[in-house]
């Protein structure tokens, strides 16, 4: 019975502690929109955390995108071939990308990498007092830390989904036209007969949008609300990466089901 | 010295403060005329880095009255406070320095941000502050590259950038050898008397204290339990004051932790 008991006083604190932490990041995120002025008026902070989020995951964004379109190159081609329809490649290549793989692993490799070094940065400022002493200095650090860094990864995030996406089809054209042989005419022409600017690139350009301010939020938020010590921060960079791709792929089906719902 | 009410910079009225049910404080009354250098003294876990921290703001007391030039700090609003902040400057225990700055950009930091001075001037003061704290040659290295001593005396340079009228430090002496120990006391001194500010250090570092301040609190069990001049406190035969002063083993500042009796915990076996 005791046993029972304190199963459910855990859970229901467990349930109280989520719902709490969900109110104060609420709070946070709203705080973080209230003090983003100067990440528009002081641009250099925003420009700086653009090169540390965007500019520094180009590699691996560019290099896995790359990747990601040969594989669809190579099992594109594979199952479309038993169709007969090889030269329609570049419409698979370029339609899985731009709508849902660039958006989504991009978003992904965004939070393994920027994500993550973002809140263990804010995190370890958080432990070695250098908030503290930014905000004895009469600096508020939502505003001077959190801030440009949110607003960095909102503006690179939708720029590394369209390089991936890029790097993608040319990978796809690389396997499909050059090492297996589709026409390289079809290819291209049939990928621009079937990809619509508006309803494809536009929807995944605002699903990039909205994983990246997503990825940027949790990423500041778990980074500011750290426990101060090795352990808290820890628990905090493996909370920023989990809850991210989680976010992502929830928010991925939410948002496909809105856009594409019976229209394709 | 507590008798110049009319020359106070900062005040505590019976102050109590809790972390959630812990209670850390409970009515302490400590006064701190301007110009002076002031310490807070007691074992550590006894509350003396919160007491800086509801000076600056940084927290609120859950019962009394914390008074910084006049203004009461748990009433003032985020932007009043900050604007007070601006006149104080803290030297967080170890440094606290911006690691992604170098020592000149971490001391130009406060007067990038509260000025709009140009950058010529800027990088005048800086060096001016850098020099008063021996470090003049160092602006141009990174946080990593530096001893303990020398980060905390360019945190040191960064809190008086602005020439504050509180200074507060915590713990300055930690870690510290010996001739550093000695330079950063002659400094916390010397800058006060030169800015005509006022200080407040939070320290163990009894022999270091007795030779720089004016006045000592001693803090223990959430209260204020001694308080004096240096040479009232040398000649004190209070046991509290004999005990930290002689470095005493034995006596009524208390070691341990509360807990239950060693026999009730080792035989009943619940503190594992």
């Amino acid at each position: 019975m005791n046993g029972l008991l304190n199963f459910i006083r855990r859970l229901g604190a467990t349930a109280v502690e989520g719902v709490w932490r969900i109110g104060f990041a609420a709070r946070f995120f709203v705080l973080l929109l209230r003090h983003s002025g100067q990440s528009l008026t002081r641009i250099h902070l925003t420009v700086r955390e653009i090169y540390f989020s965007g500019v520094l995951s180009l590699l691996i964004i560019m290099v896995s995108g790359l990747f990601v379109g040969m594989v669809l190159g190579l099992q594109g081609y594979e199952t479309l071939q038993r169709y007969g329809s090889g030269d329609a490649l570049g419409v698979l290549v370029s339609l899985s990308l731009t709508r849902e793989l660039g958006p989504v692993v991009a978003g992904l490799l965004f939070a393994s990498r920027a994500g993550l070094a973002v809140t263990a940065e804010i995190g370890l400022m958080k432990t070695t007092e250098q908030l503290d002493a930014m905000d004895m200095m009469a600096v508020n650090p939502i505003a001077r830390v959190v801030a440009p860094r949110f607003w960095g990864g909102v503006i690179s995030m939708p720029l590394l989904a369209a390089l991936f996406s890029a790097m993608g089809v040319l990978g796809g054209w690389l396997i499909g036209v050059v090492f297996i042989g589709v026409d390289n005419g079809a290819f291209w022409s049939q990928m621009q007969a079937a990809v619509d600017f508006r309803f494809d690139i536009m929807n995944g350009v605002i699903k990039s949008f909205v994983f990246g301010a997503t990825v940027a939020l949790i990423a500041v938020f778990e980074g500011y609300d750290c426990t101060p010590t090795a352990e808290g921060l820890s628990r905090a960079i493996t909370r920023t990466v989990v809850t991210s791709a989680l976010a992502i792929l929830a928010l991925d089906f939410v948002l496909t089901s809105l856009m594409f719902r019976g229209q394709s | 010295m507590v008798s110049e009410t009319d020359n106070l910079l900062v005040s505590l009225k019976d102050v109590r403060f809790a972390y959630g049910e812990r209670e850390i404080l409970r009515g302490v009354n400590l006064k701190v005329p301007r110009g002076k250098v002031v310490a807070i003294m007691g074992g550590s876990g006894c509350g003396k880095t919160t007491l800086l921290r509801l000076i600056g703001g940084q927290l609120r007391a859950t019962a009394g009255t914390v008074e910084v030039a006049g203004r009461n700090v748990s009433s003032l609003n985020t932007a009043e406070l900050y604007e007070m902040r601006r006149r104080m400057g803290m030297l967080f225990q170890f440094g606290a320095l911006f690691t992604d700055m170098s020592v000149f950009d971490n001391v130009a930091f406060p007067l990038r941000e509260h000025t709009d001075l140009p950058f010529g001037l800027i990088r005048d003061m800086v060096l001016m502050k850098l020099n008063a704290v021996g470090l003049r040659g160092a602006a141009d290295l990174m946080p990593a590259e530096l001893s303990g001593g020398m980060a905390r005396r360019v945190a040191l340079a960064r809190a008086i950038a602005l020439d504050p009228m509180l200074i507060m430090y915590d713990e300055p002496f930690a870690g510290l050898d010996p001739i550093s120990l000695g330079v950063i006391g002659q400094l916390i001194r010397k800058l006060n008397d030169a800015l005509g500010a006022t200080t407040i250090m939070v320290t163990h570092d009894i022999m270091e204290s007795l030779q720089i301040v004016d006045y000592i609190y001693f803090v223990s069990e959430g209260g204020i339990v001694a308080e004096g001049t240096p040479d009232e406190l040398r000649a004190s035969k209070d046991p509290w004051v004999y005990q930290f002063i002689h470095a005493e083993p034995d006596g009524p500042v208390p070691f341990h932790y509360p807990a239950e009796a060693l026999d009730e915990s080792l035989i009943g076996g619940s503190a594992a």
